[in-house]
């Protein structure tokens, strides 16, 4: 000491900065031994859920039983969604990298079809007799611009309205609650407010910090309940474009302001914290701390046994409702539906091995287990209609009636950042930064980069 | 990159004797050049290695900075000139990003950790010998601690139910939720804390340095304990406040985990520095292009602040 500060120091140092930000991905590619197939998938940041691996290493031995030789990896990714998609991007990029099969999201199908990461499955379709068990709508989640298919669902998911019926109880409201329109939800919320202080009345998920959740769960239940209830009010299929923000933009955007304007929601500052959604699932909701929760079919699975937040009588304290649309038009109720996907990678190097393991997953045995293990809602006909499967779960029936009524979202390329721009949107009116107008005109400008000006109003 | 320090600024250049005058006019240049090279063979593996991994990936992003590069949702790539930066410049996050970045390491690094470590180290001297151990122990823990652990304890502390809360209304003050009313601060705070311990361990030793006459003389003089500091350590000790200064800001422009673990850079982007920008870019809305070129406009910050530091101390005292 004292270090002398060289030029050849400085740039060093300063170079080391940026090499930290180069863009590199690791491990080995698929393809090296034709006998592995290759099985990449999302672990849980939870330590105790092992849902998918549990199930994973079952069908790895069913797998490995009935192709002797053939042997199954397993690769497991374990990050939060956003940085799910990210490592999968990278290693879809390098057939060094690439594995032969992979768990995609249908949030960003699209883009990855369009990149040209992943293969398409028709000629494995064609000669596979279960695809015509699974739902047409489930079907079409996977299918690129091109009119291909890129991936086998393995179950999708729906949103509804949860309520603690200890709250209502206590607030006087129905333990049979059906609200009919948003004002319905919006009274319930604030005789709850009124009448049972210390608990949260209704929470929608907002915000860049929620990510899809609040573009999902919170904004698009609102919006798609708005007009007539049937048109997509985010995309034109017929010009390809865009929508640019309406009056059913607004109203929705006005729907969020007023719960959290009113107190009605979570504190801004909570709402805002990257891991609000854990705590509504693991704390709120358990505790009855939360009145009304805007959330997805998938909560059990918290509260099976063995995942750590175990609440086996969850279906005795929590009531379901349909999330109405806005003034109770036809059809009377919304719901929104995702879903992941089994696709095979372009690059991967055992596709027909690929493929053969996907069909041991579904056959429709492996399929029920699977939808019964993760909370998910059935995509096959067959499960669906059976008794075995309905009653394995309370919620289970709720929601997968909710199918009938729900919609996909425009998952086409631009679509991830269409959803931030709803996400900014949402948090300009959550924290009152934005006044309705301001964050709709805000969207709009987003949207025009997002898609390259390809923007309709309507 | 390089351009921005230009290789003749650097100190050890100015303090290197000018030309030696006495080099024998006879000797055949070929012979010298022979000799650099044979001298330059030891270090050749290392030069090839830094190329291969250092330069290769760098000049790489230089390359992909100018094209429209996405990590998703597109089929080939095009060169696309300076968009990327004319892009930036209009994108009023990025502008933002980039004022967030100097409020965070001036109020963090130039101020906190630096002020903070000389204070310490100042401090220290003076201190018994299980006071400096003790002290010391503690600022070097957080120190040492990955950038993740100091994050999470961060958050624990500022966070609405956290401690520093909870101490507030001990003391019947306000509390209110650090990360989410000041955010900036919050996490500038929590960055003097980590990287304090570096700052005072590098003035420690410079103070070590300094020869007990010069100090002895300047007191019978009578000078005061802040005119010793002022006229005779501060100027004493500048090469190192220059190193330090320097060391520490470009630390400070790239931390990122810190920031992301306690804020992701929220509420509303008021804690999103230049390294989160760049990451939402490159990987969350998955433009590569965009997110390098934002990468490349840290790095000439950076050099831009070294330039400074270098020019500093350059001057002779």
């Amino acid at each position: 000491m004292p270090v002398r500060p060289t030029v050849r120091f400085t740039a060093l140092f300063t170079l080391t900065a940026l090499a930290s930000t180069s863009l590199a991905a690791c491990g080995s590619g698929s393809g090296d031994d034709p006998d592995t197939v290759k099985v990449s998938f999302k672990q849980s940041t939870d330590n105790s859920i092992k849902v998918m691996d549990t199930y994973l290493g079952d069908i790895k031995k069913q797998f490995e039983k009935a192709h002797p030789g053939k042997k199954v990896e397993l690769v497991p990714i374990k990050a939060p969604d956003s940085e799910y998609y990210t490592k999968l991007q990278q290693m879809l990029r390098s057939p060094k990298t690439a594995p032969d099969l992979v768990y995609e999201d249908t949030f960003l199908i699209n883009s990855d079809i369009t990149s040209g990461y992943l293969k398409p499955l028709d000629p494995y379709l064609a000669e596979w007799k279960d695809w015509d068990r699974f739902i047409d709508t489930a079907k079409a989640a996977a299918k690129g611009e091109d009119g291909r298919t890129y991936g086998v669902p393995d179950g999708t998911d729906t949103r509804g309205l949860w309520f603690s019926k200890d709250v209502f109880a206590e607030a006087g409201l129905p333990a049979d609650w059906q609200p009919k329109t948003w004002d319905d939800v919006l009274a319930a919320a604030r005789t709850i407010k009124e009448k049972v202080p210390g608990v949260t009345p209704l929470n929608v998920y907002t915000g860049k910090p929620a990510g899809e959740a609040a573009t999902m769960q919170g904004f698009q239940m609102l919006l798609y309940g708005t007009n007539d209830g049937s048109t997509d009010p985010l995309y034109d299929r017929s010009s390809k474009k865009w929508i640019a923000a309406g009056q059913g933009f607004e109203d929705s955007l006005a729907f969020v302001e007023t719960v959290y304007e009113e107190k009605l929601g979570p504190e801004v500052s909570d709402a805002l914290d990257p891991n609000f959604g854990t705590k509504v699932r693991g704390e709120l909701l358990p505790q009855g701390k939360l009145g009304i929760a805007l959330d997805g079919s998938w909560l059990p699975q918290d509260w099976l046994e063995g995942s750590g937040h175990e609440w086996p009588e969850w279906s005795k304290e929590l009531g379901l409702a349909a999330m109405p649309t806005q003034n109770g038009q036809a059809p009377g109720r919304v719901s929104m539906s995702g879903g992941w996907t089994w696709s095979i990678p372009a690059k991967a190097g055992n596709p027909d091995l690929a493929f053969e393991f996907i069909k041991t997953m579904q056959t429709k045995a492996n399929a029920q287990k699977w939808y019964v293990a993760n909370s998910g809602i059935a995509v096959r006909e067959d499960v669906a209609q059976d008794p075995a499967y309905v009653d394995a779960q309370p919620g289970i029936e709720f929601f997968t009636d909710l199918v009938e009524s729900t919609h996909y979202r425009p998952a086409y390329p631009a679509y991830p950042k269409v959803s931030v721009a709803i996400q900014e949107a949402m948090e300009g009116v959550t924290t009152g930064d934005l006044s309705v107008e301001e964050a709709a005109r805000g969207y709009d400008e987003a949207l025009k980069e997002a898609t390259d000006n390809q923007v309709v109003r309507k | 990159m390089t351009a921005a320090t230009p290789p003749h600024t650097g100190p050890e250049l100015r303090k290197a004797p000018s030309a030696p005058p006495a080099a024998p006019p006879s000797r055949p240049a070929t012979g010298t050049v022979r000799r650099s090279l044979l001298r330059a063979l030891p270090v050749s593996p290392a030069v090839v290695l830094l190329l291969l991994f250092l330069a290769g990936p760098i000049a790489y992003c230089v390359v992909i900075a100018f094209t429209d590069l996405q990590l998703t949702g597109q089929a080939e790539e095009s060169f696309v000139g300076l968009e990327n930066f004319r892009r930036a410049f209009r994108d009023e996050a990025f502008l933002n990003a980039v004022w967030l970045t100097l409020v965070f390491t001036v109020l963090s690094s130039l101020i906190g950790q630096n002020t903070l470590g000389l204070a310490l180290a100042a401090l220290m001297r003076r201190a018994s010998k299980p006071v400096r151990t003790l002290t010391g122990g503690i600022v070097v823990t957080a120190w040492v601690l990955p950038e993740v652990v100091a994050g999470f304890l961060l958050y624990a502390f500022f966070r609405r139910e956290g401690t520093l809360n909870a101490v507030l209304d001990w003391l019947h003050l306000p509390s209110q939720n650090w990360l989410f009313t000041l955010p900036i601060l919050a996490v500038s705070f929590a960055n003097v804390w980590r990287g304090t311990a570096f700052s005072m361990l590098v003035y420690s030793a410079a103070l070590n340095e300094i020869p007990k006459e010069i100090t002895e003389a300047a007191e019978v003089d009578g000078a005061s304990g802040w005119r010793r500091m002022w006229h005779i350590t501060l100027p004493m000790i500048r090469r190192s406040i220059g190193t330090n200064l320097m060391l520490n800001t470009l630390q400070t422009l790239s931390v990122f985990g810190l920031i992301w673990v306690m804020t992701r850079g929220g509420p509303s982007g008021k804690s999103q520095t230049l390294p989160l920008f760049m990451y939402e870019q490159a990987f969350q809305n998955s433009l590569i292009g965009y997110g390098t070129a934002v990468a490349l406009l840290l790095l000439l910050i950076g050099s831009l602040f070294s330039v400074v530091y270098l020019r500093l101390l350059r001057t002779e005292v």
